[in-house]
């Protein structure tokens, strides 16, 4: 049940950082890429799912 | 095609938006309870559940879970029936939900103001209370994501989005962070220690803010703004964007709230970086909001219900452009411990929390009711008396955190300390007045709402199921590509397994590390498993939410190494389960206190501090020196600590009641010598005994010339 501390020491931490910022940066690219290429008709109708409803 | 004839459920909004009124004035009033304290001691009645260590857990916990808690099931129940044109899953669920929840609120209530709590801030409540919380949860889950799957519309809406990566995220940030030893019923040790401890619980803190107070309001302002504006929001793509950048990045904040202190360099650098990206999905979520009202603002005009929402989004705004500022380096090494911190994180709750749940319920009870608001003017009032309540709260403690912060790093030419840490104190009493007033009318505009709110339903009749009808989805055969993220809003579960994903990302990369590696955490041979005897006194300190006002984290700053001795180090924390670092300073640090102060000082600071420190704002804890110390459950404790490591020798726990009298009895041998005469078992030695201890271990280290001579 207690922790181990499994690696001795931790060389070139500063990879972690630029992986996580490199993760991050290419997660953000690809949604924005995939959003503005989406058909603008069908966002129109979606964001109007909310006021559809009858009794609105 | 055929249409198919439903009803809503209404009834189960207007249960959680009772709970959400009377749990929001209820919170509000331990608020203020705690708040008069800070100027007026006597207030806390010297009496253990009504002083300010126990009454600030139970008004966060009051105000984030019942309140803010409330409005998410009220708005979510509402909006998502509409949304999937389908009544809710299952009833006997949604019933299940709202009763087991409140009853998780009144045995929250009840445990906090008994001194129950596991000492870490928005995660007090103990391990049975912590498993009823998982399981209404799970219910809440299954409920959702039902009716999702019954849905009538194929799209689900953003709104659904921010519903279900709330809810994924919850759910294993509280799995996480409540991992414990169960000692007794009601007393359980954190699993982590020290570091890690501070970093799995800010990593939970941090997202708690995020998941619980940020994301499921935005689903909710996703849904409700655009109705009370009668237009579609602003960017439908803005708020795709919005939505995934912003739990990605989230997630990773955490860091920022323990900069400067023994956590390792990197992890606070992630923290930084991931918070100052923030600004950008937060803003262009405000943005977002305010843009939808463009061309209405005739609207917000006339109408409290969108007045109180620009309110809202205005103050989400300047909380998140604050936060991402706050957790620059320079600017947390001031605004750090002060009530800086206490005011921003009320920008967001009075201003983004509460003015949202006005909002929603004065929109909710006339159409819920079918009737109109019974006065409009009240409402205005309460929009007034809010929003003149938030400033006169805030401003205050801006000044008095940046004034403050200042004068604990005042220094003479001589190069001493200008001011003792009682003068800082005193000195802003004035803004602590203040800021009741401004609470207070805040709370009275609460009540105007209450009025105003049962009048309109007084005279309204209720709709418990509302008729609606709507086709069902036909299956279609897909003929070419379609746009993967419509594909990913078709399914619901990807969408939550992809949710998860993407936050647990953040949380492994940052987590990790810090527990596997050795040298993150380095060893100080000198730092010893405490005392028997200590380890009581430690769970006393716990138990009275001393946390609440006093760290235990030197950072490595001149004026702090100054007033308080060394500056604090990682391997100091290895045994405490869980880490007392703290998050304010209302008092001064104790992670020194140790030898400063003879026992007798203690014995009689703790019946009547202002007979030691004149002026102090401390409430007194006579029942200390009269209750005795339960040390039937000695044995037990340091059994649950070996089981976590900590190196007690085998078969202690026999014998570590015999060792707790024995320094019960040294220590009350010191105090007679100071003519005070008190039995060895009362709780305040126990007390003393960890006060005593707190920091010391550093000192019997080998000076590092000596080690060098002895080459």
């Amino acid at each position: 049940m207690k922790f181990i501390n499994y690696l001795e020491k931790i060389s070139g931490v500063d990879i972690y950082g630029l992986l996580s910022f490199g993760i991050f940066f290419v997660f953000f690219l690809a949604v924005l890429v995939w959003t503005f290429k989406s058909d603008k008709h069908k966002m129109q109708v979606i964001s109007r799912i909310p006021l559809d409803d009858p009794e609105s | 095609m055929q249409v198919e004839k439903f009803y809503y459920d209404n009834k189960i909004v207007k249960a959680f938006g009772y709970a959400t009124v009377i749990f929001g004035i209820v919170g509000m009033l331990a608020g203020l309870w705690a708040a008069i304290q800070l100027y007026a001691p006597a207030a806390s009645l010297h009496l253990a559940p009504t002083t300010f260590g126990r009454m600030r857990p139970l008004h966060t916990n009051a105000i984030i879970f019942a309140f803010v808690g409330n409005t998410i099931f009220m708005g979510v129940y509402y909006s998502l029936q509409r949304l999937c044109k389908t009544r809710m899953y299952s009833d006997t669920l949604s019933w299940i939900h709202f009763w087991g929840w409140q009853l998780i609120i009144a045995a929250a209530a009840v445990t906090l103001l008994m001194g129950y709590t596991t000492g870490k801030e928005y995660a007090e409540l103990e391990w049975p209370i912590d498993i009823a919380i998982t399981l209404v949860w799970v219910v809440f889950g299954i409920n959702m994501f039902g009716t999702i799957i019954k849905r009538r519309e194929k799209h689900l809406y953003v709104a659904i989005w921010f519903y279900i990566g709330t809810w994924v995220t919850v759910a294993m940030l509280h799995i996480v962070n409540s991992i414990e030893i169960p000692v007794t019923f009601f007393k359980s040790y954190s699993w982590y220690a020290g570091v890690q401890d501070a970093l799995v619980q800010w990593w939970y803190g941090h997202n708690a803010v995020a998941f619980f107070l940020t994301t499921p309001i935005l689903g909710l302002m996703y849904y409700f703004l655009p109705k009370a504006a009668n237009r579609p929001i602003y960017s439908y793509r803005l708020s795709i964007i919005h939505f995934w950048s912003l739990i990605f990045l989230y997630i990773w904040a955490g860091p920022h709230h323990l900069l400067y202190t023994a956590l390792p360099d990197w992890a606070q650098s992630l923290g930084t970086v991931f918070s100052l990206m923030l600004i950008f999905p937060s803003w262009g979520g405000m943005l977002n909001g305010l843009f939808t009202l463009r061309g209405a603002w005739d609207k917000v005009r006339e109408d409290p219900v969108l007045k109180f929402m620009v309110v809202a989004i205005t103050c989400y705004g300047m909380s998140t452009l604050e936060g991402p500022l706050l957790s620059l380096k320079n600017i947390n090494a001031i605004a750090h411990y002060s009530d800086w911190i206490i005011a921003h994180v009320h920008i967001g709750g009075l201003g983004w929390n509460g003015f949202m749940a006005f909002a929603i319920m004065y929109y909710l009870v006339p159409k819920m009711w079918n009737t109109d608001l019974y006065s409009r003017k009240l409402a205005t009032n309460h929009f007034w008396l809010g929003t003149i309540g938030i400033i006169l709260y805030a401003v205050p403690l801006y000044w008095a955190g940046f004034t403050q912060s200042l004068m604990w790093k005042n220094f003479t030419p001589e190069g001493q300390l200008k001011f003792q840490f009682l003068e800082t104190v005193t000195n802003i009493v004035p803004m602590y007045i203040a800021r009741s007033v401004g609470g207070t009318l805040y709370l009275t505009g609460a009540f105007l709402m209450a009025y105003n709110l049962i009048k309109t339903i007084r005279k309204g009749s209720f709709i418990a199921n509302e008729a609606a009808e709507a086709a069902p989805i036909v299956k279609k055969q897909v003929t070419g590509k379609e746009h993967w993220h419509r594909r990913l809003e078709g399914k619901p579960l990807a969408m939550l397994v992809i949710s998860l994903i993407v936050v647990m990302i953040g949380g492994i990369l940052e987590l990790v590390p810090t527990f596997l590696v050795k040298s993150n955490i380095p060893t100080i041979a000198s730092v010893k498993p405490y005392t028997p005897l200590e380890l009581q006194g430690r769970d006393i300190y716990v138990r009275e939410g001393c946390y609440t006002c006093h760290s235990q984290m030197i950072r490595p700053f001149r004026d702090e190494v100054a007033r308080y001795g060394e500056y604090s180090k990682a391997g100091e924390f290895v045994y405490d389960h869980p880490f007392q670092w703290g998050s304010k300073r209302t008092g001064p640090d104790l992670a020194r206190i140790g030898g400063k102060y003879s026992d007798s000082w203690h014995y009689n600071h703790m019946d009547d501090p202002s007979s030691m420190s004149p002026g102090s704002i401390m409430p007194s804890y006579p029942w200390l020196l009269d209750n005795a110390l339960d040390t039937s459950n000695t044995a037990a404790k340091i059994r649950a600590m070996q089981t976590m490591g900590v190196p007690y020798a085998k078969g202690y726990d026999k014998i570590a009641n015999a060792e707790l009298s024995k320094q019960a009895r040294a220590i009350t041998a010191r105090l007679k010598k100071d003519k005070i005469e008190t039995p060895s078992n009362r709780e305040i030695i126990a007390v003393i005994a960890y006060l005593q201890r707190m920091g010391t271990d550093i000192k019997l280290q080998p000076k590092p010339d000596e080690t060098a001579s002895n080459k």
